[in-house]
């Protein structure tokens, strides 16, 4: 049972990883996905400790606090550029 | 027979879009909104003191069609609004390049002009784009300005 969780535009790059899949038994909310992952070393430290950082859980926006289960798909975004 | 039509159609695509084939778009089978209100944004040659050689933009597919959605569905609790359209492009793009088209057809001038602009300031800050910029000194990631917040946080 896992959580899909994504990267995108600078975060994307500075990871040099777009997608990976988590045990959903081992978080529960988008800060413990943030918290687990930035024991990955220093750019994942870098890119978490951004106060920027944005969260959505299936194509909606999120807080940290969002409690996430299995089969949801988190992503990890800096603020939006476009138009 | 007057009709009356109230379409959305949300375009996320790598390809260029004709202006004037959105116009008829908005315009087919629609006799009772009188007002027409476009926008079109291209692609700049300066930034931040900078001259701009291309664009990169990346998206969230998915969630960015999901979020256009939302946003004219926003638009159209607030306004009498009748066909709306919105492109986003993606992918690597030139100078002078169109970017974004928002179209939005009503009965009155007003309610045209203000959906279509609640439209763009929304999706300049909630919409999953980001852009990356080839410059003289090299690429970066664009920075959100806050002046788009603010523009966005009036409505």
């Amino acid at each position: 049972m896992t959580i899909k969780v994504l990267f995108f535009a600078a975060f994307k790059e500075q990871l040099n990883c777009e997608q990976l899949e988590l045990d959903a038994a081992n978080v529960n909310t988008i800060a413990e996905i943030q918290e687990l992952l930035s024991t990955r070393g220093e750019a994942w430290q870098k890119v978490f400790a951004t106060t920027s950082i944005l969260s959505a859980v299936n194509h909606t926006m999120v807080d940290s606090d969002y409690a996430v289960k299995s089969g949801d798909e988190v992503a990890f975004f800096p603020p939006v550029t476009g138009g | 027979m007057a009709q009356t039509t109230n379409h959305t159609s949300i375009k996320v695509q790598i390809e260029d879009f004709d202006f004037s084939k959105e116009v008829d778009y908005l315009e087919e089978n629609n006799s009772t909104d009188g007002a027409v209100v476009t926008f079109i944004g291209r692609v700049r040659d300066n930034n931040e003191g900078l001259k701009v050689e291309n664009l990169f933009l990346e998206h969230y597919s998915g969630m960015t069609e999901k979020c256009l959605a939302d946003i004219v569905l926003k638009a159209r609790e607030q306004w009498q609004i009748g066909n709306v359209s919105v492109i986003h492009r993606y992918g690597q793009l030139n100078i002078g390049d169109k970017i974004v088209f928002v179209g939005v057809t009503s009965k009155h001038r007003k309610d045209a002009f203000s959906a279509a602009e609640f439209i763009m300031d929304y999706l300049k800050v909630s919409a999953p784009f980001w852009k990356k910029e080839q410059t003289e000194q090299g690429e970066r990631w664009l920075d959100a300005k806050n002046n788009d917040q603010l523009e966005a946080d009036k409505w």
